[in-house]
């Protein structure tokens, strides 16, 4: 029968997804790229909607949304996924009330004129039944999937406004976005990187070899001569994990000391993320924001004798507040850290801020 | 009388012209010439006046290149002669070689007969004007050469004149590298063939372009591997000395300069006196080569550079009529003084103020392993203060391992981060102790590189830096970046191998990558809170109103 077996199908999707996401955290697995995790999200978000089986739009929201708080459990650190499930409740909300014929804009924003005169919550309860709603939505998922597709090129488009010729540009760790974005731009000006190597993982130094094979004058510095260095740097250039509500970053550790030199001596810090790395969380978080690995990675078992009598901490990520940041840019533009919050309310829903 | 004064001038030009003789009788003839320009100014202006007059033109333009070619070439040469003087200043030692180097090229046949050819007439007259101008110009800058002596306690209280660049700074100007080669060539004890002279080494790899200035060597290439066995010009203490230093063994500005001042002490106990010669004089020329070479194995710290001045001032301090045990004994006695009361008494003294700082519960922050602050961390624990260290360590020299390792045996409790962990720990911490290679005048500290960065984050998060610093580091330098002066350390050391997988390994293949491996940086004072030296705690800027109370005690 093909129900079940669609079912099960899926259900194996959803495990062999999930079990994916745990490994590669801990940094065994292969490492891979935000992008990929968004685009496989959508992509399996987009089967439970078609294999499923839901009679309203209600019941999708619950499957997808009982899912994504597995997946997002299975590795906490990965926001991308539940940014991606939270797109995806948007778009069912969205569908529906176009289906039901009431204009989305009206029914978005809980203001006070509504709470006042609605008296207490809102009635909707996505009960009723459409039939056309699980074509739309798959269309709709479809169309995440292209714009998913075109961020990083999207990105790279805007290196041009940005770089100009003979500049010197820093940048830390390894982002593929940032890398786009400079070999974008080198194709057309000539401008030097630096290229600092973020210990203790050292992911730049691969940056560095890719930057280099596509002609870049690039060198890479230790980190602890960021500062050093900063003066003559013209822009820093960086990736991050996650930007957070408040336009804050969530980025790889040691960010801060260098979105802290880069104010110092007033270089411009410019981020470049693509939307899907737009997450509602708030930084106070504590439980949730940090994450650490082995501390083998900072003091290796060869240390023996004194490992024991040490604590060692080996924190992955970073928290650069908003008054750092000078410019965002996405695939939909360049925004301040301001502007933040609105793209948010535009993205998601409020109700699903918690999943 | 004129004709005597032209052939001791005329002697003078053959022996310039021969180049390396005795150092000592040299040093006569050029306060005989020195003396003579004095002369010559009071009493034959007028002369000189017509003569300048008739000569102006034609010749003077052919002349001075020659005379600025000249002046480059015997630069090199007569720095090393004129060393005996214990002078600091340059503008001073370049009146003195002028007078005397000029001529070389002009009379090529010294005649000491009476009958001369014009040109050779005319090619005096030209000296006495250059000796005239000279002298006139060191009236003018600072005491003239004369009372080498006198001068040393003398200058102190003018303003000092610019000093000439160092040559490590220099390194892109073609110039300077061939001038270096030729003095590394000549510093040999007299009489020895130019086979034994100490090795230049060579840059390695690709430099990045704002560093071109800079050295930059590979610790796989020690300078060793170039000398000739047995070196009869440097003493094996100090080759042994330069072998570790450049390859790391020796590390730590104390460490370096402790290590130094030992083998000083060995090559003075080694030392004898040759014939005909005074042991003031020669003992500061024999120590010349060792700095050279001590230099190329590893640019000299600025803590070795003072500690180089003091023993060169104790040495030539010394009588003449003194005999040459007693010499000896009286150096090996200065520099224990100076070992011990710079060193090991300040650093007792900066621990008992610093112990006032630290409070029960003080979560404190160092960086890298400073000896300094190690000592300071380990007294504070004796007197029974509670507190916890958190060790900060940066790639790729990972010193922090080794402060760990001495913090942990003496039983303080530690947690150990890399740099850029600082500002996830940084609200944990009270209070940042930092060491410092060097203070500079201008109120920065020059330190390893990563200090910058950490007393920036520090600042950001409003916790208190405190510098500890003895103040025999102490230089003049001023520095408002870390480009113009740093090391640059073998690149190699960047490269590192994680999950079978090294990604710089054919860095030298592709030409647009270049690593980077600075070793200083330099701290501006406003991220600075408190100085603590063994004169007391001061703040940052005070640094030049100390530097100004140790000359007037000297």
């Amino acid at each position: 029968m093909p129900g079940p077996d669609k079912e099960t199908d899926l259900t194996e999707r959803v495990e062999a997804f999930l079990s994916d996401l745990k490994r590669g955290g801990s940094g065994a697995g292969p490492l891979r790229g935000s992008a990929e995790t968004a685009r496989e999200t959508t992509a399996l978000l987009r089967k439970i909607t078609a294999q499923a089986r839901w009679s309203s739009a209600g019941d999708l929201m619950e499957i997808i949304r009982k899912e994504g708080r597995r997946m997002t459990a299975a590795q906490p650190s990965e926001t991308t996924v539940g940014n991606m499930i939270r797109r995806v409740l948007k778009i069912i909300r969205e569908e529906y009330a176009r289906s039901r014929g009431s204009s989305e804009e009206a029914d978005q924003q809980e203001s006070l004129h509504k709470l006042l005169t609605s008296g207490g919550l809102s009635e909707e309860n996505f009960r009723q039944h459409f039939a056309p709603l699980k074509a739309n939505v798959i269309e709709a998922i479809n169309e995440l999937l292209t714009e998913l597709e075109g961020t990083t090129d999207n990105i790279s488009m805007q290196a041009l406004e940005h770089i100009h010729s003979n500049e010197v540009i820093m940048t830390i760790g390894r982002s593929r976005t940032v890398e786009a974005f400079l070999r974008d731009a080198a194709r057309k000006r000539k401008f030097h990187v630096i290229v600092a190597e973020c210990a203790p993982f050292c992911q730049g130094h691969e940056m560095a070899t890719n930057l280099s094979k596509a002609g870049i004058e690039t060198t890479v510095i230790a980190d602890a001569a960021i500062f050093a260095v900063m003066s003559r740097v013209n822009k820093v250039i960086i990736g991050t994990q996650t930007v957070l509500a408040n336009g804050g970053l969530r980025a790889v550790n040691g960010t801060h000391t260098l979105a802290l030199a880069a104010k110092h001596h007033s270089t411009p810090l410019i981020v470049c993320a693509p939307m899907f790395k737009l997450s509602p969380q708030f930084p106070n978080e504590e439980d949730t924001f940090h994450k650490f690995v082995s501390p083998h990675e900072v003091l290796p078992f060869t240390e023996g004798e004194i490992l024991s009598k040490v604590n060692v901490h080996c924190p992955v990520f970073d928290y650069v507040p908003p008054e750092l940041i000078t410019l965002f840019i996405s695939n939909i533009g360049g925004h301040a850290p301001s502007y933040i919050y609105r793209l948010m309310s535009e993205l998601y829903h409020p109700e699903d801020h918690e999943l | 009388m004129l004709l005597q004064q032209q052939r001791k001038r005329s002697r003078i030009v053959k022996m310039a012209d021969s180049g390396v003789t005795d150092g000592n009788e040299k040093k006569g003839d050029i306060e005989r010439a020195k003396n003579e320009g004095k002369e010559l100014t009071k009493e034959e202006k007028q002369r000189l006046r017509k003569e300048k007059k008739q000569q102006k033109k034609s010749k003077e333009k052919k002349d001075d290149k020659a005379i600025q070619e000249s002046g480059k070439e015997t630069k090199g040469d007569s720095s090393a002669v004129s060393a005996p003087q214990p002078s600091t200043q340059s503008t001073a030692q370049k009146a003195v070689p002028a007078p005397v180097s000029v001529p070389a090229p002009e009379a090529p046949t010294p005649a000491e007969k009476p009958p001369k050819s014009k040109a050779e007439l005319k090619a005096e007259r030209r000296a006495r004007q250059e000796a005239e101008r000279a002298s006139k110009q060191s009236k003018k800058g600072d005491p003239g050469p004369q009372g080498a002596v006198s001068k040393s306690k003398a200058a102190t209280n003018e303003l000092q004149p610019v000093k000439r660049l160092p040559e490590h700074i220099q390194v892109d100007n073609p110039d300077v590298l061939k001038k270096l080669a030729k003095k590394l060539e000549r510093q040999q004890t007299p009489g020895q063939n130019s086979a034994k002279k100490i090795p230049l080494r060579l840059d390695y790899g690709y430099k990045v372009s704002l560093f071109s200035h800079l050295h930059q060597y590979s610790r796989k290439a020690p300078l060793t591997q170039q000398l000739s066995i047995p070196s009869t010009v440097i003493h094996p203490a100090i080759v042994r000395l330069g072998l570790q230093y450049s390859q790391g063994i020796v590390a730590g500005s104390n460490a370096r300069s402790i290590a130094l001042l030992h083998a000083f002490k060995q090559v003075i106990r080694d030392y004898t006196t040759p014939p005909n010669e005074e042991l003031s004089r020669d003992l500061v020329n024999r120590l010349k080569p060792y700095i050279s070479f001590l230099n190329q194995c590893r640019p000299l710290s600025a803590s070795m550079g003072n500690a180089i001045k003091y023993v060169k001032k104790e040495i030539s301090n010394i009588p003449s009529q003194c005999k040459e045990e007693e010499a000896k004994r009286k150096l090996l006695f200065c520099i224990e003084w100076y070992i011990k009361e710079k060193i090991i008494l300040a650093a007792k003294a900066i621990a008992e103020s610093s112990i006032e700082k630290i409070s029960d519960g003080d979560v404190i922050l160092i960086y890298g392993c400073s000896s300094l602050v190690n000592h300071i961390l380990c007294e504070a624990l004796e007197k029974n203060r509670k507190f916890r260290v958190i060790v900060v360590d940066s790639r790729p020299r990972l010193e922090g391992r080794e402060a760990l390792r001495r913090l942990v045996q003496r039983g303080i409790s530690c947690t150990y981060v890399l740099i850029s962990a600082v500002s996830y720990i940084l609200p944990e911490v009270s209070k940042v102790f930092l060491g410092a290679h060097a203070l500079l005048a201008n109120g920065y500290v020059m330190s390893r590189v990563g200090t910058s960065q950490i007393a920036l984050v520090a600042k950001a998060f409003n916790v208190p830096v405190l510098v500890c610093c003895e103040t025999y580091k102490f230089c003049e330098r001023v520095q408002t970046d870390s480009f113009v002066s740093n090391e640059l350390d073998d690149p190699d050391d960047l490269i590192v191998t994680r999950n079978g997988q090294t990604h710089l390994e054919h860095w030298q293949q592709e030409p647009p990558l270049g690593l980077l491996n600075l070793v200083y940086d330099v701290t501006p004072p406003d991220f600075v809170d408190l100085v603590i030296t063994e004169l007391g705690m001061i703040p940052c800027t005070s640094v030049p109103v100390v530097l100004r109370v140790k000359n007037v005690d000297q």
